[in-house]
């Protein structure tokens, strides 16, 4: 079927280009404009002024992600990258291209914008040719206009300005041949940073309503506060003091400005009763273990991995933990909310305005129609931290009090309160056979039950006890099956009925923390057959493009082969280097990793000083805004990895500010050194991810390397260390 | 007690009313005066993310209180370059693209600003030094060390 041939068969009107007001449809006065994912006018409108509106479902988290949107679109169109203005993550006005996780920006949503681009161009030659009564193959676009061999053009504008498309998108229409391509490729500046680093920038902190006051929540001292008597005596003496705002367990203080609010919040006297149900720190693995578990997951198998152990004359065996971690957002999060005639209005930085939207309608027993949510760019949440939480916080406020509110959380709210990167305990056999060859791989997790939807409890909701869903950690039963090809492998997640802390998704969720496992637990096999590690790996891959991002960091780091006799390190600094590969889920981008180590052996501190990477995402729309991704990966993983672990007592959480979870300073970011592998002709993958997971496997093999040491526990403290050197 | 102060803010001098004259700078910066460049990271002088420079120090807006800012010179981000008009710090940050989220960002230049006026020619640790007390979440370092540095040649 051709193109065509498709559109009539879809009944979509080529030519019927509509009249559209989305100005009037954003103030919800008319039939809204459509959001839907099959629709053209559901990701592009292009204005009389020639100008290109792109919808985006997908939001910029601080990732440069609506440059690389915009490059995608403006190539598609053959739109010059200034006509190109983006929307982003408004229920109203943006279609549902899911939440923004799991680096599928643009693999998911940068590839719908561009089938969206490429039936828009098809249409708009087809609507050139119809006028000149052409045949649509002799023509071509450029600059945003049709040009015909003649001379002759039509610029967009005329064709289709201030008018909708009214036209299916074609799921196989012909994209540009990416050897044309003119502007994906090239590492376009990020459109947002003059406006950062002038202080021009709306970030949603910056968001402002008419009349709206100021709100600041006062959480319980505990994880699970029942709240008794209120004293609001002083508070109310705080001048600009307006109201406290109570709903169950759910408590907040609202004022004229910030600063009111904030002191009404310190004086305000809630009594709070006592709850010591979080498991002792120090027994926290203990209790992961024990936990029940509500079903088994088998995320792999192959052969036969239980009799394979028994018959092997080598077996190996490791348990490896990961703390929990916080997003640790360097703004806390911020929302603001509106309530008119019924209808409730979110302005937040959720990577998830379409799911926050039912979550909101259900906790307030809304339709979702009456339930709108705007995306405004906060702080780098790195999954799902508070922001969603502060909307809830917002809208609450708002509709007790009847006017608009802005929440700002504290920084020990969002220490606090923020849903954490749940504990994760993993189990591993492996066998060696006589050539050294792993006959046998098995692995079990001990990670929290999810549903199919990445949602996570709204604070708000619970406290205040309206309806909500459960928490879910996101899949982070994700790459525990491993990539290599052994005979027989078999991995087991447990998932389990509860985990200590209201759980989420952290940047590369489970698939940091099963890999850390996995990479080491190689390396362990590895050292054990006496065969270099890096040259181990490719043996035990069949995937080419994973070998060739595998030389290619040996390449880049100029990686010396070893057997399993580390050099004699003495002194006091002791340098190393560790390898570590991951295809990101199993089925996209490669990232192969060398991290260089200095271990100090008298302070036990470890600083990674150089990180070699080499990155296969396939198609790369701008290079340089993947290589400060893959920095940024490496860099913040770093610090997860050598510093980052919840501190909690039998209450709630201790880690409160930065002094109490401290994290990654200037004089311990690595240097990162890059190699980008680009198939133009591949399919464009993402890149927020997948580098973060090798990062805390390619540093505990490189300390290994250096100090003989296994660090089988993240974070690498200098005491876990000191620690373990004491034992060598 | 409500009570007037005049802050002299990017050259300009404003009379503001505040209820409580502890109330931090940054409060009457961002919602009285309207700016967008200091920004509310902790309110605990952790972080960075609020840093002003008063006379040539930098300071934090956040644990610096209005009274005590009054009659001193203050200046932000937008004081010190403008799209058109940028300072080398706002050039070197763009070329460099040492920008993720770019929460910090402010902290960053406005921290570097202040190292730059007392030491014109830094080196790497100088600037990671001075940083010290400024944090990215994003894992920008690496580019915002550069970008100090390329500013420091700009300038010279």
């Amino acid at each position: 079927m051709n193109r065509r041939e498709f559109l009539l068969a879809s009944g979509a009107m080529i030519v019927s280009f509509a009249p559209t007001t989305i100005a009037a449809e954003a103030k919800g006065h008319v039939a809204p404009k459509t959001v839907s994912l099959a629709e053209v006018d559901g990701f592009l409108a292009i204005g009389a002024d020639g100008r290109v509106t792109v919808y985006s479902g997908k939001v910029d988290l601080g990732t440069g992600v609506r440059t690389a949107l915009m490059q995608m679109a403006a190539e598609e169109l053959d739109v010059a990258l200034e006509k190109i203005h983006v929307v982003q993550g408004d229920t109203l006005l943006t279609p549902d291209q899911g939440a923004t996780i799991s680096s599928v920006s643009i693999s998911r949503g940068g590839v719908e914008v561009r089938r969206a681009a490429a039936t828009a161009r098809g249409a708009l030659v087809e609507e050139a040719a119809r006028r000149w009564t052409l045949a649509p193959a002799g023509l071509t676009t450029q600059a945003g206009a049709v040009v015909a061999a003649d001379g002759r053009r039509v610029s967009y504008a005329e064709l289709v300005g201030g008018r909708s498309f009214s036209l299916k998108v074609d799921p196989k229409v012909r994209t540009k041949d990416p050897s044309s391509y003119t502007i994906v490729g090239r590492s376009v500046p990020r459109v947002d940073i003059p406006a950062m680093v002038t202080g021009q920038f709306e970030y949603m902190h910056d968001f402002r309503l008419p009349g709206m006051l100021h709100a600041r929540v006062v959480r319980p001292p505990t994880m699970r506060g029942r709240l008794g008597a209120v004293d609001e005596s002083a508070a109310k003496r705080i001048p600009g003091y307006v109201a406290t705002v109570r709903r169950g367990n759910f408590l907040a203080v609202v004022a004229r400005d910030e600063w009111a609010a904030i002191r009404a919040a310190r004086v305000l006297r809630p009594e709070w009763a006592n709850w010591e149900g979080l498991p002792a720190m120090d027994r926290l693995w203990d209790e992961v273990r024990k936990t029940p578990v509500l079903r088994d997951d088998v995320t792999q198998n192959v052969g036969q991995a239980a009799e394979a152990l028994k018959s092997a004359p080598r077996t190996l065996r490791a348990t490896f933990d990961f703390a929990i971690h916080t997003h640790g957002s360097i703004g806390p999060s911020c929302a603001v909310a509106q309530w008119t005639d019924g209808n409730l209005h979110c302005w937040s930085a959720s990577q998830q305005t379409h799911e926050l939207r039912l979550q909101l309608a259900g906790m307030f027993s809304l339709p979702a129609g009456q339930v709108r949510c705007t995306y405004i760019e906060g702080s780098g949440c790195y999954g799902r931290n508070g922001h969603e939480d502060a909307a809830a916080d917002a809208a609450l406020i708002a509709q007790e009090i009847r006017q608009p509110v802005r929440v700002q959380w504290s920084r020990a709210d969002e220490h606090v309160w923020d849903p954490k990167g749940p504990p994760t305990l993993i189990d591993y056999v492996g066998a060696l056979d006589a050539q050294g060859n792993v006959a046998a791989w098995t692995s079990e997790a001990w990670i929290p039950a999810g549903q199919s939807v990445s949602r996570a409890t709204l604070v708000a909701a619970e406290h205040a006890g309206l309806p909500m869903d459960d928490s879910h950690p996101g899949s982070v039963q994700q790459q525990l099956a491993i990539q290599y090809r052994f005979p027989n492998i078999r991995t087991v997640a447990h998932r389990l009925a509860h985990t200590p802390f209201r759980p989420s998704w952290i940047r590369t969720p489970g698939r940091m923390q099963n890999t850390f496992g996995n990479e080491v637990f190689l390396d362990e096999l590895a050292q054990a057959a006496g065969a270099d590690p890096l040259a181990f790996r490719i043996r035990s891959l069949d995937d080419k493009r994973g070998i060739e991002a595998l030389e290619r960091v040996a390449k880049l780091a100029g990686w010396q082969p070893r057997d399993d006799a580390r050099p004699s390190n003495t002194g006091d600094v002791v340098r190393g280097r560790g390898v570590s590969y991951v295809k990101y889920e199993l089925v996209r981008t490669y990232v192969a990793a060398v991290a260089e180590v200095e271990v100090n052996r008298k302070t036990g501190h470890v600083r990674v000083t150089r990180f070699f990477v080499a990155h296969d995402c396939g198609q790369i729309i701008n290079p340089d805004g993947l290589k400060n991704q893959i920095e940024g990966n490496v860099v913040q993983t770093t610090s997860r990895a050598l510093f980052e672990e919840l501190r909690f007592d039998r209450s709630t959480v201790t880690s409160r500010d930065w002094v109490t979870y401290p994290i990654l300073r200037f004089a311990d970011a690595p240097d990162v050194v890059i190699d980008l592998i680009d198939r133009p002709r591949e399919a464009p993958w993402g890149a927020g991810e997948p580098t973060a997971a090798v990062v805390p496997s390619a540093i505990s093999n490189a300390i290994f390397d250096a100090a003989g040491i296994r660090m089988r526990s993240v974070p690498f403290t200098a005491e876990k260390v000191l620690g373990a050197l004491r034992r060598v | 007690m409500a009570r007037t102060f005049s802050l002299s803010v990017n050259g300009r001098t404003s009379r503001i009313t505040v209820d409580d004259p502890e109330m931090p700078l940054l409060y009457a910066l961002r919602n009285q005066l309207d700016l967008r460049g200091p920004q509310f990271g902790c309110g605990l002088g952790q972080c960075g993310a609020c840093t002003v420079q008063v006379g040539a120090q930098a300071v934090r807006s956040c644990s610096m209180s209005v009274s005590a800012a009054a009659g001193k010179p203050v200046t932000t981000l937008e004081g010190i370059g403008e799209p058109g008009r940028l300072h080398p710090l706002q050039q070197a940050f763009i070329d460099e693209q040492a920008v993720q989220c770019g929460y910090c960002i402010n902290g960053m230049i406005m921290q570097a600003k202040a190292l730059l006026e007392r030491n014109r020619k830094p080196s790497d640790d100088d600037i990671r030094a001075a940083l010290a007390g400024n944090l990215c979440r994003c894992g920008t370092h690496v580019r915002i060390v550069r970008a100090v540095k390329r500013a420091a040649s700009m300038m010279a």
